[in-house]
């Protein structure tokens, strides 16, 4: 599907992008008697692949010694089974559907033919994030099975003594037309493999698709709605005892004391554990139950160490500080301070965005076997080379004795580009000699998350006398995600590129602009990548301010939006439709507003307009949603809509409730009675997204609707409220007497 | 020993009794299909069927079941038109994502659709509200429970 995922690693924007000869680089390799082509996924960030073949259980032997470390392959058996051995892990944004069709369609073969697998760490850098798969594997993995399907034509023909041009494929059959004789691909799969790679196959002229661009049903499905689907926390390994965790509840603190000998004496309580670092303790029993009652009969004490005095203002009040003094100029066109100093008219705002935690479902988990001659780990990982890494540096074990065992994953979000909870589980694991499973409980997920950061943003424009911009300046203050989580893309002046997203990187284009950037770590706390990143950073500010300027000008948000993307056809035709199909220029019933945002973010266009209902300043009725996507060539229509509405609807959540606070140091948010999670009863009453037909290359869809959630709310509530939202969350208590005051 | 009855079969398991069903079924019996989300009852991801009515797993103590019977995804009889409506209408409408909450809002529907085989909006949102989805499938939900009630009619 179109789909990927969420989060991630820095935009598409300003991902290095492939070249032809990794995109090309496949090979045959050695496999019993099947054909297995091995081929090397893209990444959507350069720097990391290492020249290391990893032979995957045996099963495939390189029969080449070049360095080519393939992490995908199609394997047909000759039974006709066909694999695919997916590199991206399935979160939920339908990647292996999509991935399916996008193979099945150029190798001829049914979507319910292809079984998937997903492949353990291999030579690249496997991230699925940053909304960057559909994006990535549009070309090689059309590619792959169009130099497959080449092949086994190719081995058919032979054996017929045919021209391979008056062969054609269909459901996995080589059929050769003039005669109507017919081979199962499984059948000359092992000739197949003996045939030279063809490096620039023919691929099918996209009108003759049968799948792509066609509705297709979620492979995983059956699986997910039986109850058989596999997640981190499902796995079961002979021998495992169950741990659950508590570190050190402030960042940076240490263990102070424990009463182990009350935690032992709970029935089915096997271990007591402490991490090297002396801030985490596991609890090892039978049963989750077990080892949950073992860890609060410990009654833990801690040193809160030197963040025990963080408290969330400390946080506001330093992003606040960063409004003045130095900063880093991270794009420039003009000189849009100089404009703004002498203009007639100007205009400022700033905004402020909180501390966001993750919460999947699936709370965080790690399976893990540490022995003398290898380690096995089992989890939900989006960054399945990082989780091996980490076990190879803590057990010194070479690479090709260190397995990761990638499973659906119940939600990511961006939680799961972090792996510092396999690292734990390793280090954990490698104190006993049975297999260890690691359960968080909720509590652990949500104060011991890494957060989505806070921001304070402000926007200055200079503006003409109808209220246009003729300048623009932005400061962003906040963290560089990107400095902790890979160093090396910080660029040199300290400035993060995922900051450009819906800043730089945006549909309008500014007569001067300049964009700048003053970093603030934040305190006690560890911050990471959240669904939308950049995207639902900028966008919220940046589509919040210039509905500021419309409704100064006394212009029609609509209106005033086409009138700066004039140059812009495909927002202009997303803006339009959505408009259109809104209702935009009708009448309302009493008590409604409509608030409108446009973006280009993740290679896609995207429009939307909520409608909302405010019986009070405290209460918000979202009656209706309207989004019009260009996302480019669409894969899978419905999973495109699919991801529109949830993207949203978990946007919406985070827009209107959620704000992780610190006192002392500590998360003050603990489950879901504090950490508030949009219901069904308080979900839009309908969400109607429209795709606008395109043949450019496929965009990410899986953060567009994220990153649109908080600005179309905080847009069409400060209609209805006559007052603007600058602050997240919407529905906070410092919003509620913000609007008194305004009021 | 406790016995307890789930999915049809007796089981004895040797627990605490303060012990929740979730931890039994998934640890100690290995039925993975219910599944943890939050541990005191606000996420829905444990919701299993007591005496046919949809209740939580994880804050359920085996030591007050007795002998009422327990109903798990994993258990539920794939023929019953109810269950098979209803899970046919979630591969219809193609309403998973990440799908971990799933199995947690297919029991609470088919729990809702024994009581109301013809549930309004407002019905399916009392029932279902109880059980949280971060993806963001709540239309796909209810547009389902609609299908499947349809299915059924």
């Amino acid at each position: 599907m179109t789909t990927r995922a969420t989060t991630g690693t820095p935009a598409p924007a300003h991902a290095p992008a492939h070249t032809a000869a990794q995109a090309s680089r496949r090979q045959v390799l050695g496999a019993g008697g099947a054909l297995l082509l091995a081929t090397l996924w893209p990444t959507p960030r350069s720097g990391r692949a290492q020249p290391a073949p990893h032979p995957e259980q045996g099963l495939l032997v390189e029969n080449t010694p070049a360095a080519f470390a393939p992490n995908a392959y199609i394997r047909i058996a000759a039974d006709n089974r066909i694999t695919l051995i997916l590199p991206n892990v399935e979160m939920g944004q339908g990647i292996y559907t999509g991935s399916v069709m996008l193979l099945a369609e150029e190798l001829g073969v049914d979507m319910a033919q292809v079984a998937i697998e997903a492949a353990p760490p291999g030579g690249g850098a496997e991230i699925t994030g940053g909304s960057t798969s559909v994006m990535t594997e549009w070309l090689p993995l059309r590619q792959a099975g169009a130099a497959a399907r080449s092949m086994l034509v190719q081995a058919a023909a032979t054996r017929w003594q045919a021209n391979p041009a008056e062969c054609t494929t269909r459901s996995a059959t080589i059929i050769h037309t003039p005669t109507g004789r017919s081979l199962s691909f499984g059948a000359v799969a092992a000739q197949a493999a003996t045939l030279p790679v063809p490096q620039k196959p023919t691929l099918k002229d996209p009108s003759t698709y049968t799948l792509v661009g066609h509705a297709q049903h979620r492979v995983d499905s059956v699986a997910k709605v039986q109850g058989r689907a596999v997640f981190g926390m499902d796995i079961q390994v002979p021998g495992q005892k169950i741990g659950t965790v508590a570190a050190c509840p402030v960042e940076g603190g240490t263990l102070g004391g424990m009463n182990k000998a009350a935690a032992l004496a709970i029935r089915g309580v096997q271990a007591v554990l402490v991490n090297a670092q002396n801030n985490t303790v596991c609890v090892v029993a039978d049963h989750y139950w077990a080892a949950r009652k073992g860890l609060r009969a410990l009654k833990l004490h801690w040193h809160d160490g030197p963040n025990a005095h963080i408290n969330t203002q400390t946080i506001y009040e330093q992003l606040h500080d960063g409004l003045s003094g130095p900063a880093i100029v991270a794009n420039t066109k003009g000189d849009a301070p100089a404009i703004i100093a002498h203009a007639h008219a100007t205009y400022t705002a700033t905004y402020q965005q909180p501390l966001l935690a993750h919460a999947p479902m699936e709370p965080i988990n790690c399976t893990a076997h540490v022995r003398p001659d290898g380690c096995d780990i089992w989890t939900g990982t989006q960054i399945a080379d990082r989780a091996r890494d980490t076990a190879v540096e803590l057990t010194g074990l070479p690479k090709d004795k260190v397995m990761v065992h990638c499973q659906y994953i119940g939600g990511g979000f961006g939680r799961r580009l972090e792996h510092e909870y396999v690292t734990q589980c390793v280090d954990f694991a490698r104190q006993v000699p049975y297999p260890l499973k690691i359960i968080w409980s909720r509590e652990e997920d949500l104060t011991r998350d890494r957060y989505r950061p806070a921001y304070v943003d402000q926007m200055s424009a200079a503006l003409d006398d109808k209220g246009f911009i003729t300048a623009l300046t932005h400061r962003i203050v906040g963290p560089a995600v990107v400095a902790r989580w890979d160093p090396p893309e910080l660029t040199k002046d300290g400035y993060d590129e995922d900051l450009s997203v819906a800043t730089v990187i945006t549909p309008y284009s500014y007569p001067a602009y300049r964009l700048e950037f003053a970093r603030r770590e934040a305190p006690g706390i560890v911050t990471a990548w959240w669904r939308g990143v950049g995207g639902t950073r900028g966008l919220f500010v940046v589509e919040g301010f210039i509905d500021e300027l419309a409704q100064r000008a006394g212009a029609d948000p609509v209106a005033y939006r086409r009138a700066m993307l004039a140059q812009n056809p495909r927002a202009l035709a997303v803006l339009d439709r959505v408009a259109q199909e809104a209702g935009w220029n009708t009448p309302l019933p009493p008590g409604r507003a409509r608030g409108v945002a446009v973006q280009f973010a993740f290679g896609s266009y995207m429009a939307s307009i909520a409608e909302v209902e405010m019986p009070d300043p405290d209460n918000v009725i979202i009656h209706r949603v309207c989004a019009a996507v260009d996302c480019g060539r669409v894969i899978n229509p419905d999973q495109v809509i699919s991801q529109i509405e949830g993207g949203l609807i978990f946007g919406f959540s985070a827009a209107l409730y959620n704000e992780i606070t610190l006192e002392d140091g500590r998360v003050q948010q603990t489950n879901f009675n504090t950490w508030r999670v949009m219901r069904m009863n308080e979900a839009p009453r309908k969400i109607d997204v429209f795709l606008i037909p395109s043949t450019e290359d496929p965009g990410g869809i899986g953060e567009v609707g994220t990153a649109a959630a908080a600005p179309v709310l905080a847009n069409a509530m400060a209609a209805a409220q006559g007052r603007r939202y600058r602050t997240l969350p919407l529905l906070s208590a410092r919003n509620a007497a913000a609007g008194k005051e305004q009021g | 020993m406790l016995s307890l009855n789930i999915n049809g079969q007796p089981h004895q398991v040797d627990v605490d009794p303060d012990t929740p069903l979730l931890w039994v079924l998934r640890d100690v019996l290995g039925m993975n299909a219910t599944k943890f989300g939050c541990g005191i009852a606000q996420c829905g991801a444990c919701t299993v069927h007591m005496n046919g009515r949809a209740v939580r797993a994880c804050n359920l103590p085996v030591g007050l079941i007795g002998e009422q019977p327990i109903s798990t995804l994993e258990g539920v009889d794939p023929t019953d038109p109810v269950v098979k409506a209803v899970q046919a209408a979630w591969i219809a409408l193609d309403v998973v994502q990440c799908g971990y909450c799933q199995p947690g809002q297919i029991m609470a529907a088919i729990a809702l659709l024994r009581t109301a085989p013809h549930p309004t909006d407002e019905q399916i949102d009392s029932a279902l509200s109880a059980n949280l989805c971060r993806c963001g499938t709540y239309m796909r939900i209810r547009a389902a429970v609609h299908h499947a009630a349809g299915a059924l009619a």
